[in-house]
Parts: C-alpha cells; structure tokens; sequence
C-alpha cells in the first residue's frame, strides 16, 4: 500500500500542467482516457436513447414528407402535432391513458397500503402462525406470473371480474415481494422507540402510523414507484383479461394500433410517444427511488 | 403527557418495562395482526396461490374455459410430447437464455465499469442508460419494430453503407435474434445499476496493487473486478435466465401472436397465452404447459445458484 503510495505522486508530476480532473478518490484521470470515456459514453447515449429519439422524430413528421428516406433524415423539416391528432381519431388514446392511470393509481394505493400492513404484521407483530403467513409470501414470490396466469384468468372469470379494470388491478394489488421488502425496512427499525411507545400506552395502530411507517417512507416510496410503473408497462395480463376495446389500458391500445394500423408508422410512434412520456417525466423527477429499488429488488429475487 | 400515559398504561395493564410478550399484545388487541396481514394474504391466496394450485389440478384434467373439465390423467403431457408447437416453444425460449444470458452478465458489467468514475455529466449518462428500462415492453418493441422494419432506420443506414437492406423481421432465426438484441437493450440499464453496487464495495487497494504489480487494464478486470463481483454475476445470470425463459412481449410484438413464419418463432409463453385463453381456451393442457416453464424455471434458479456454490468450494 505505502508503495502505491509514493508512486502517484511521480507519475503525476509530467502531466501537472493539464486541467484538473479527478476521479472520486481525489486522483487524477488522464487526458486522452477522459476522452475515450466520453466517446464510449456518448456511443453508448446514442445506442439507449437515440432509438427514443427517432421515434419521437418520426411523430413528428408531417404527411408529406419521407420517413423512408435513405439517408436517414433525423429531424423533421416540419414539425407538427398531426399526428396526435390523428391517433386520438384512430383509437381512443387519451381513455386507454385514462385507463392506465386509473389502474395505475389504484396499483400504487393498494400496494402501499396493504404490503405496509402485512410488513408490519410480519416484522412487529406477535402471533401464532406467523412464520406460515412469511411463508406464504416468500412462496407467492417465487412463483412465475406466466406459470399460472391460465388460473388466474379463469379466477377471474369465476369471480365474474373478466374484462373489467379492476380485474386488471387484482392480481397484482399487493405484490409478495412488496410485502416482504417492507418487513425488511420495517425489521431495519430499531425496536427500542416502538418499545417505549409502547411502553408509554401506544397501541399498535399508533405504533404503526406514528412511528413505524414514517420511518421507512423510502423503501414505500420504492414500493409506490414500481408499483406504478409495472401497472403502466404491464403488457401480459391486461392482453389476456382485457377483450373489449373499450375498456383497454394503453399498452393494449398501443398493440391494437400496431396490429391494425402497422403500416402507419407515424401513427403508432405518436402511440408510443403518449405511452412512454409520462413514465421518463416520472422517472426524471425520482431517479433515486428508482435505483434504489432496483438495489432491493435484486437483493430479494 | 407523562400523567395521561402512565394512567392509560395502568388501565391496560401492561409490564412496567421490556418488551411485550407476545400473550399481552395477543390479548391487548386480539385481531390486529391477522387484520393487518389479512389484505396481503387474501390477495396472495386468492391471486397467486390458489391458481398455482388450480393449474396442477387443471393439468391433469380436459378443461376448457367454457366447459369444466374431466380428470384425465397424464394426457396432457402425453400430447405434450408429440406436440410439434411445444418443442418449438421450448426450443425458442430456450435459446432465449442461451442467447440473452450471456450478454446480459457481461455487457452491464462493462457498462458499469464504464459510468463508475464521477467524472463530470457522469449522473446524466447514468439515468440515460436506465431510460430503456421505465419504458414500456410493448413501447420498446414497437421502437424495435420501425427500426428494424424493411424501410426502417438501420435498414436504411445500412444500405447507405453500402451493405443492402436486412430482412431482420421476416426471417424466422433473425427474428428471434433481434428480439433477443431488444432484450438486452432493455435490460442494460438495470444490471447496470446492480453492478454498480457491487463494485462500490470492490477495496480500491486491491487495483492499486495490481496496477502497481503492472497489471494492464484488461487483466486487471479479469483478476480484481471478476472475482469481487462474481456473486453479483450469478445473481444477475439467475435473475437474467428465469426472466428470458419466460419471455413473451419481444417476440409477441415482433413477430405477431401467431409467432412470425408458420409460428416458428412461438415461444412457450406465448404458446400457453395462445392455447389457454378466449373462448375456445383448453385450459387443462395449457395448465399442462405452464407447469413445464414452471418447473424449468426453478430448475434454472437453482442450476444458477448451484453453480456458484460449487465455485465457492
């Protein structure tokens, strides 16, 4: 180690004149790796965003003009908004993003609400059969969706909840794994103020919102963001619960779009462009419950 | 404040100090934590539970959705065997792990690599590369679709290269291969950011070591970085694997739901969404079908994991 050391220093020396930049340890990155981390970066922007941005160009391509064109003509020589207008008079887009949402929000609601009491049942609460009820869960996570979605839909059909939004909802209104990552924020707590609140005549529903659940509002706001996101993107289920087209959820619509009107292709790009803008707004703003979620998603799956 | 709790702490009784014993809280409030428990339980149970246990039930019967079934033993895994769609499903979904699991072990580790210095923009690049993964399945393979179309975008910068347009969505094996590419373009975004923990706790002293002994770049990957994440990587190469096995959305956008040519790109997802739903749906041999993703599933898992213990050893 002392070696390391001693040898920065010398190899720093030559190049002192340069612009500073330094890494997170306070160490010097050299010129030309900057460089060629930029332009990896920058290849990279373009590979994972560029095709967003065609596709978003390609909405805003006027009638007249060549969307074909070889070479590719990347902006459009006239912006407009036609498009949209005509998605919304093809299907009805803004009730399938009505849909959406609605399934959406009641997604969030429901998993909020039920996995944080479940959690805090699981992790606070003593009572006999609760290693069965922890059980049950950590089952219900590790079974495939695919693997029994013919059941589910045949649930659903004898609860006479088919085609209707809220057996949208259903299945997935409390996930498992959500149940399980609140028992682990709520596990996180030290036990000693819910003790002395307790101590001090609390009963448990006092516990509970008082004091358990403000402090683990992160881990629930991860379970708020997935929630809304995988209602929105949902695809599957909605396709085989959904059959009137009346009652579809964007994602639905969009492949109703794209089975019917394939060939449009200016069309079905402002589909997607109305389908995906609201989740990258959403995921600008809270980037950090994002990544964060995905770090204790992982760690449980 | 004090009074009032200490008089309400004497009406209910309850011990002067330590933690509550489990009769008391019992006693104190004798349905609250199966009333808290409940909602999630019942969901669970009714949602998740109950028809994974109607789908072994059903498998072994000839229910259809309109029609409740009889019990017919193993015939449904006995049609399965001779069923020419299922083996291509499985073939498909199959190659599907083959083909996505790899990339999706290595090219987030290098991406992750790639944005790990905080050098200036660096938390830009960062939630660009995740952009893909907010997005929608059906959002992305329809993206896919128009670039990859006959007169999309690569098929025209490729003939402007000079290399001539690619029938990337009519030809049955470049079809699958190019829902594979989505796929990883998808999930990029997400290794990534669980990569990027992991390396987070690799000891920055075991590079400069290595740096000091000469190492280069390349090998100093191979010997620091490897081996510090290489639990994250079975842990992504399970998650990656279960995920592609199960794959639906890419290939039902891409290829249409009857599963491109003559449905020689079905997968086996796609093949129980086909069999076991409308009207007609045979519910008992699609049961059967979703009992072998399934179990391959959790074969998949635990070969995964397996594999890592025996590593360790």
């Amino acid at each position: 180690m002392s070696l390391a050391e001693k040898v920065r220093p010398d190899r720093e020396a030559p190049v002192a004149r340069e612009p500073r930049v330094t890494d997170e340890h306070g160490r010097r990155v050299r010129v030309w790796e900057l460089v060629l981390r930029y332009v990896l970066l920058l290849a990279v922007l373009a590979l994972t965003v560029g095709p967003f941005v065609w596709q978003l160009s390609t909405s805003l391509k006027g009638p007249t003009e060549d969307i074909f064109s070889s070479p590719p003509k990347f902006l459009p020589s006239h912006p407009t908004l036609h498009n949209y207008k005509r998605v919304a008079d093809t299907i009805p887009v803004w009730d399938y993003a009505f849909n959406s949402l609605k399934v959406a929000a009641a997604n969030v609601v429901t998993n909020c609400v039920g996995s944080a009491l479940a959690g805090y049942a699981l992790a606070r609460l003593r009572y006999r059969g609760r290693r069965i009820a922890t059980l049950a869960f950590i089952l219900a996570m590790l079974v495939p969706v695919e693997g029994i979605i013919i059941a589910q839909f045949t649930t659903m059909r004898e609860l006479g909840l088919n085609n209707t939004l809220i057996g949208v909802v259903l299945p997935g209104c409390i996930g498992a794994m959500n149940v399980l990552l609140m028992r682990n924020a709520f596990l996180n707590l030290p036990y000693e103020i819910e003790e002395a609140a307790y101590v001090d005549g609390a009963n448990v529903w006092q516990r509970f919102l008082r004091i358990a659940l403000p402090s683990v509002r992160g881990t629930l706001a991860v379970v708020a963001i997935f929630a809304f996101m995988g209602a929105w993107d949902d695809f599957l289920w909605p396709l085989i619960v959904l059959s009137d087209p009346s009652k579809f959820t964007l994602t639905i619509g969009l492949n109703y779009l794209h089975g019917t009107f394939a060939n449009d292709e200016r069309l079905v790009a402002a589909g997607t462009v109305i389908a995906v803008a609201p989740l990258i707004a959403l995921f600008a703003c809270l980037q950090r419950y994002f990544f964060r979620g995905v770090g204790e998603g992982a760690v449980k799956g | 404040m004090a009074l009032s709790t200490v008089s309400g702490k004497q009406i209910s009784g309850k011990p002067k100090s330590g933690a509550p014993s489990p009769r008391r809280v019992r006693r104190q409030l004798p349905t609250s934590p199966w009333l808290f428990a409940a909602p999630g339980l019942l969901i669970t149970g009714v949602f998740i539970l109950y028809p994974f246990v109607s789908t072994v039930i059903n498998s072994f019967t000839d229910r259809r959705t309109l029609i409740p079934g009889r019990f017919v033993g193993l015939a449904n895994f006995r049609e399965l065997l001779h069923d020419d769609m299922f083996w291509i499903g499985l073939r498909n979904s199959a190659l599907y792990v083959l083909g996505v699991v790899p990339a999706l072990v290595i090219l987030p580790l290098l991406l992750a690599l790639l944005v790990q210095k905080n050098i200036p923009g660096i938390t830009f690049f960062r939630s660009a590369f995740y952009t893909p993964v907010v997005a929608s399945i059906v959002v992305v393979g329809l993206i896919w679709v128009w670039l990859l179309d006959e007169r999309g975008l690569i098929n025209s910068l490729l003939e402007s290269i000079g290399i001539g347009r690619v029938g990337f969505l009519s030809d049955q094996w470049l079809l699958l291969l190019s829902a594979m590419a989505v796929t990883v373009w998808k999930g990029l975004g997400y290794y990534m950011i669980i990569y990027l923990a992991a390396l987070a706790n690799v000891p920055r002293e075991l590079h400069e070591a290595a740096s000091v002994d000469g190492a280069g770049a390349v090998r100093r990957f191979l010997t620091v970085t490897v081996p510090a994440v290489r639990s994250t990587m079975v842990l992504v190469g399970a998650l990656s694997s279960v995920a592609a096995f199960k794959v639906f959305s890419e290939v039902y956008l891409m290829a249409g739901p009857s599963g491109g040519p003559a449905g020689e790109d079905t997968t086996l997802v796609m093949l129980v969404q086909r069999t076991g739903t409308g009207l007609t749906g045979r519910v008992g041999y699609a049961s059967a079908l979703s009992l072998v993703v399934f179990v391959v599933t959790v074969a998949l898992m635990l070969l995964v994991l397996r594999a890592d213990r025996r590593e360790e050893t």
